[in-house]
């Protein structure tokens, strides 16, 4: 695969939920080794798209293409499987298990049982977990909580990373570090695709920013960009 | 391995539940010395029972699938033992027997499990599926009175079940009951081991993600589906062998053995004992058909009146078990005296 070309691609994708649309003749493109955003004021169908991409949700109509390959009508763990992961809007961690199980639970798929313990051990040192010990998971902090499950979601070694809202209910220190560690991951090679409210976090750490207003693309472009389109202004940031 | 890393595994595996464990295992080897023979094949007893309960740990206390399902396949695999065994020309077939009704259980709980599974049922409708599974098998069980519901020359015999059953025989050797005790010890000890090494496994952990969350673990790769068919036959195997033994053990299946005031009496003695510890449901199922067979030679039906205040004080103080909670009380309490730290891994989670 060429440095530029398409990881992710959404074409003319639409979901109704009953009578509602929640995403409307969608169409977008990942470029592979991306960090690119997906913003939009609530209910502009940003969590559904994630959905769709990772199969939790079929598609109404559409088509979803994967590094080249059509993967529609394809199983949401056999999508996890080649190479698309997600860190969930309110955090998928195990919470009465432990640190280690949770990490374990993810990494399990993945590696050899002789290589486990040493993938689970870089895994929690990789999101600055490690000195925490092996606590059980409900007494972490919510940001805790946050980068134990970016941690299970790098555990499939992925090639493209969907994080909802990864800064969500984090104090300034945790953003910081949350926004370093995603560039970090991005630096090493991995295309992120990613949902925030807070336009600081994003401003921070985006490429490139996709901007949906009820269920379809409203705008697109670099941060820079989006921040100065005035319709966006007018529709997402209170014509700030 | 380094000493320190043996040391902490050491200490990992010292709690009370291990403890425990190990000392009812070392009191099983030598009970039938100090027994009589009858009691020495109640204890045989026991420990059908002991598999069954064990089954549930399996798909329940493991991989969250709650099933009224156990005493059919307990009624599978006694009434195929029966029937073969019965048929076999000579006694040296009912360890094929035995093996027959494993296999059929596990296959009948596999096209059960293939679709409820596939089909999207989960939670409360699995244990309302197996429960009219239940309810269908033992009635059906029971209407075959008649002379045409015969296999072979084997009757079914409706309410009254199999009987003159052959035990199990090794060759020409016909098992005594203190033979016949240490088999099914053997089976429950295996089964008990496996169950604990698995947790630590990556199957274990497959499970235990199914459990947790069943849409996080299929975003982690999982096919959950397929895991849940795969256990849920698992456990249909364990029941289908405990049936067998049990057919071998007392000469006899009935449709009681199947119906679904047994199916729930194993799901209360796992829920009451600790779903999510086998140790501390083992214990539990020990202690209460202890109690249950004491109080039966008297005629007293106190036995299950007693489970069922149990079952609702364990509903109401200690959701996770009676046996569950003293082990994890005990644990916390030589914590706090002696500031023993308790090895990492374990913390938080016990099966």
């Amino acid at each position: 695969m060429s440095e530029n070309e398409t990881i992710l691609e959404l074409v003319k994708v639409s979901k109704q939920f009953g009578g509602i649309q929640a995403v409307e003749n969608f169409d977008f493109k990942v470029e592979k080794g991306a960090l690119h955003c997906l913003i939009g004021p609530n209910g502009a169908g940003k969590t559904t798209v994630f959905k769709l991409i990772t199969g939790l949700y079929p598609v109404s109509s559409g088509r979803v293409k994967f590094k080249g390959r059509d993967i529609t009508g394809m199983s949401a763990s056999k999508r996890a499987r080649n190479g698309l992961s997600i860190k969930m809007q309110v955090p998928g961690v195990f919470e009465d298990l432990t640190l280690r199980e949770n990490i374990r639970i993810a990494a399990g798929n993945y590696v050899g049982a002789a290589s486990l313990d040493e993938e689970t051990e870089r895994l929690i040192k990789m999101v600055k977990l490690d000195s925490l010990g092996n606590p059980p998971v409900r007494n972490m902090s919510h940001g805790q909580q946050q980068w134990l499950e970016i941690a299970m979601a790098l555990a499939s070694n992925p090639e493209l990373l969907l994080l909802d809202e990864p800064a969500a209910g984090m104090g300034p220190e945790e953003t910081a570090f949350t926004a370093e560690l995603v560039k970090e991951l991005n630096a090493q090679g991995l295309t992120i695709l990613f949902i925030d409210h807070d336009m600081d976090f994003v401003r921070s750490i985006a490429k490139e920013v996709t901007v949906m207003h009820y269920g379809k693309k409203f705008a697109e472009g670099t941060v820079d960009e989006i921040s100065n389109h005035a319709g966006v202004k007018q529709i997402y940031l209170g014509n700030v | 391995m380094k000493r320190s890393e043996i040391a902490s595994k050491v200490s990992g595996f010292i709690c009370t539940e291990n403890i425990l464990a190990v000392l009812m295992m070392a009191a099983a080897l030598i009970v039938p010395a100090f027994l009589s023979q009858y009691r020495v094949g109640i204890f045989s007893y026991f420990y059908t029972t002991v598999l069954l309960v064990l089954s549930i740990s399996l798909i329940w206390g493991f991989a969250g699938i709650f099933s009224f399902g156990q005493a059919a396949f307990f009624g599978i695999g006694g009434y195929t033992y029966g029937i073969i065994a019965k048929l076999a020309a000579n006694t040296a077939m009912t360890p094929i027997a035995l093996l027959a009704g494993v296999a059929l259980a596990a296959a009948v709980a596999a096209i059960l499990g293939y679709f409820m599974f596939y089909g999207g049922i989960n939670d409360v409708f699995v244990g309302l599926i197996t429960m009219c599974f239940t309810i269908a098998l033992s009635t059906f069980m029971g209407q075959t009175a008649g002379s045409q519901w015969k296999i072979g020359n084997v009757s079914l015999g409706g309410f009254n079940g199999l009987t003159k059953i052959p035990t199990l025989y090794f060759g020409s050797y016909k098992c005594s009951k203190t033979a016949f005790y240490y088999v099914t010890l053997i089976i429950v000890a295996a089964v008990f081991i496996a169950l604990k090494v698995l947790k630590h496994t990556k199957v274990g952990y497959s499970l235990l993600a199914i459990r947790e969350n069943r849409t996080r673990s299929e975003l982690f790769g999982y096919n959950v589906p397929k895991i849940q068919v795969l256990v849920f036959t698992a456990g249909g195997a364990i029941a289908g062998l405990a049936g067998a033994l049990y057919a071998a053990w007392g000469n006899y299946i009935t449709p009681s053995n199947l119906n679904l005031d047994a199916s729930t009496l194993v799901v209360v003695l796992v829920a009451a004992g600790g779903r999510k510890n086998a140790t501390a449901a083992v214990l539990f199922t020990i202690i209460y058909s202890y109690i249950a067979n004491q109080l039966s030679s008297s005629g007293s039906q106190f036995a299950l009146i007693i489970l069922g205040l149990m079952l609702i004080l364990v509903v109401l103080f200690v959701p996770d078990g009676i046996i569950s909670g003293v082990f994890d009380g005990i644990d916390a309490l030589f914590k706090k005296l002696f500031g023993r730290k308790q090895a990492e891994p374990d913390k938080g989670e016990k099966i």
